[in-house]
């Protein structure tokens, strides 16, 4: 019964982008390889969740878009959700391309690169060469090879030693057209004792909205020794989109990173936030928030591995599902040996607001040291009738007791975001999934 | 109008057991009543039904506040009303923060587009949580999360302070306070003594009484008000216990559940 997903790459097709692009030849090369390998490699088969039933062959074509002179002339609906305040370390990408990039002068003197990654493949070819697909494998399954065949647009950010970037840098990634390629590739590489922030929104526009499309996104970050990565991402696209994002840390030694990811997308998402912590005392802190609506699936993995001495992770994900929605959490913690006085900590939560929807989640440990401590917590619940009815009984209305009680569930993670934009922002979204 | 609440042969029951069995009683502005008996006799049934916890099912009866039918309010409703119970044990809902909570509950009463203003809220929480000797680190902390016994307690009369009902109940709210504490407590209920103001004051101790004088003692028993008289029934009770009380009636088991 199981149909072959035919989804339509051809490596002369993706050879051919390339080097219309101007490409170097080894990026060429990888595109080739990668969609070669596309073809005979399996899906990832996420627990519990079908995501062969997806849509996922609406990959559309490569459309880049014209570039705009300022974040001034992108369509009304996305201006919106540019940050206010010309000095900031904005970067957008509309489709399969980035029409919009600026970097302070300031931190340009310090030697920060802040640019689309085609752009500093071309420019930076060793840089992103060295780093690209490091901690992303491309033959890791059939979605890491199409993605390594034909993302675009996306993101490069080198921080080099010692330099420390006090503004966010900060993106905006939106599809406004279905038939498009939309396949940002993040890639964040913060030098030895650097440290960066970078926040991004992927949303689609009003005008993306009525075809199915597929956001294959991928994020890598490379934190070097002594080095501080904060990644702060939103995604909040139409419900016909299928949102696709991979993320991978690899820690340096007393090097740290810190996700914050909102998945409030409207569609069914496939999100996996992954750490791997190499360094001695390297650290990770995963906050995931999520809302199902409607009919959607989730399938929401977070993963730390360790390898380093006295290395610490923390991850918790915390969901509300109402209506149909489904969300399966996988949380996972896995200390290889030799990692001795290592400690993993995971929570799931997950609340569920209709008899309709299902939540589950699945804490993991996988543990090969004796030296070490782990922690798990997970749940799936129900509002409390009696928190209800004892918030009622002060006055409250039903409907303002929900809601008190399901931003409460959320509060201690949201409350925890240490940027301030990211933070409302997020509150401002939850507000209106939980709302509608 | 000068506030009255009626209670008449009101009669509830939990998963189809009969607890209530006709429950008559008036306070007006200005009284403090006070329900004493042993535990399970149906004291906190009913405070519950009046509140319309909707665990409880009242099946008979009628329940009436300056002359509005309670019974027909949803729980909110009742409580804009003017009814209030400081609960015998008060939900913990982690990720709210009291002050959070308490100004929704005021804005509820006060209604869209006459919202409290911060200053004025915050000033008027400071001022009572100082009067009930609570630290107003609780304010931001998560509403009734890791409070002790006590500090619950101290916190239902602060809500209590704050939404300035017409009728409140207390439920057992002397249970877990050590004695300063229940001075505390008592001088806060004092204080909120008015005319426009009735209180029911539910209780197996006389201790509470001696800090706050009731002006009438019902006592319970098996789901039914079997005795009532003045402040000296309270102290007749500490003194001797409830057995005379089941004698006089010839109450063997006072508990409600059997019959
Ligand atoms: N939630 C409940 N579920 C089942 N039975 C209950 C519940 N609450 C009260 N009851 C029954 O009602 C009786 C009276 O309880 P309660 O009103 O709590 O007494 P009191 O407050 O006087 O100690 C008890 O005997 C108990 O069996
Ligand atoms: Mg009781």
């Amino acid at each position: 019964m199981s149909t072959q997903l035919s989804i339509p790459i051809s490596r002369e097709a993706v050879e051919k982008q390339s080097r219309a692009n101007g490409e170097p030849e080894w990026l060429t090369a990888l595109r080739a390889e990668a969609a070669g390998l596309s073809e005979t490699l399996a899906l990832p088969k996420p627990e519990k969740t079908r995501i062969d039933r997806w849509n996922l062959g609406a990959l559309g074509t490569y459309k880049p878009s014209e570039a705009a002179a300022s974040p001034d002339s992108l369509p009304e609906d996305i201006r919106a959700l540019v940050p206010s305040g010309t000095s900031a370390n904005l970067l957008v990408q509309r489709n399969s391309g980035v029409v919009y990039s600026h970097l302070a002068d300031e931190l340009k003197a310090k030697g920060v690169i802040y640019t689309d990654l085609e752009t500093a493949a071309r420019e930076h070819g060793d840089l992103v060469k060295s780093h690209l697909f490091t901690a992303i494998a491309k033959d890791e399954d059939k979605l890491a090879a199409i993605h390594a065949a034909l993302w675009n647009g996306g993101v490069f950010i080198y921080v080099p030693k010692n330099v420390e970037v006090d503004i966010p840098l900060q993106a905006l990634l939106f599809q406004d057209d279905a038939e498009a390629t939309f396949a940002p590739h993040i890639l964040i590489v913060a030098d030895t004792h650097s440290s960066v922030t970078y926040v991004d929104h992927v949303i689609s526009g009003q005008a993306g909205r009525t075809a199915p499309a597929v956001h294959s996104g991928a994020v890598e970050i490379i934190v070097k020794a002594g080095a501080k990565v904060r990644f702060a991402s939103i995604h909040n696209m139409a419900d016909n989109v299928v949102d696709l994002s991979t993320r991978r840390a690899i820690i340096g030694n007393d090097a740290s990173v810190e996700w914050i990811i909102g998945d409030l997308h409207d569609g069914n998402t496939l999100s996996d936030t992954k750490s791997v912590l190499k360094g001695n005392g390297s650290t990770s802190d995963a906050k995931v928030i999520s809302v199902g609506t409607h009919s959607q699936n989730m399938s929401l993995t977070t993963q730390a591995v360790h390898f380093g001495l006295s290395s610490d992770s923390n991850m918790v994900t915390r969901a509300v599902m109402r209506d149909e929605a489904s969300a399966i959490i996988n949380g996972i913690t896995k200390i290889e040996k030799g990692a001795t006085k290592a400690n993993g900590v995971q929570t799931e939560r997950v609340l569920m607001l209709s008899p309709k929807a299902r939540g589950d989640a699945n804490p993991i440990l996988l543990i090969d040291e004796d030296d070490v401590t782990a922690g798990h917590a997970a749940s799936v619940g129900q509002v409390n009738p009696e928190q209800i009815h004892y918030l009622m009984s002060r006055g409250i209305r039903r409907a303002e007791a929900e809601r008190l009680i399901i931003n409460g569930f959320l509060a201690p993670v949201v409350s925890e975001i240490p940027i301030e934009a990211v933070r409302e922002q997020l509150q401002r979204l939850l507000e209106g999934k939980l709302g509608s | 109008m000068a506030t009255r609440f009626v209670l008449e042969g009101l009669r509830a029951a939990i998963d189809g057991k009969e607890i209530l069995k006709g429950i008559d009683l008036e306070i007006k502005g200005g009284e403090i009543h006070a329900i004493m008996g042993p535990n399970g006799t149906g004291k906190s049934t009913l405070a519950s039904a009046i509140m319309g916890h909707p665990k409880y099912e009242v099946t008979d009866g009628a329940a009436q506040l300056d002359g509005e039918d309670v019974l027909e309010m949803a729980v909110d409703e009742r409580a804009r009303a003017g009814l209030f119970l400081a609960m015998q044990y008060p939900s913990e809902i982690a990720g709210v923060t009291n002050s959070d909570f308490l100004r929704s509950a005021i804005n509820a009463r006060r209604g869209e587009g006459n919202e409290i203003s911060l200053i004025k809220f915050i000033r008027q929480m400071e001022g009572k949580m100082k009067e009930l000797e609570m630290n107003t680190e609780f304010a931001h902390r998560y509403l009734n999360e890791g409070f002790s016994g006590g500090e619950k307690k101290r916190n239902e009369i602060l809500q209590m302070m704050m939404l300035d009902p017409k009728i409140v109940i207390l439920d057992e709210i002397d249970s877990g306070l050590d004695i300063d504490a229940l001075k505390v407590v008592a001088a806060g209920v004092n204080a909120m003594r008015s005319e426009e103001r009735g209180f029911l004051i539910i209780t197996h101790y006389q201790r509470l009484l001696n800090y706050i004088t009731p002006d009438f003692v019902h006592v319970m028993m098996q789901g039914r008000i079997v005795k009532s008289g003045g402040p000296e029934l309270a102290q007749r009770l500490e003194a001797e216990g409830y057995d005379w009380v089941k004698e006089e009636l010839g109450i063997v088991d006072e508990t409600v559940g059997q019959a």
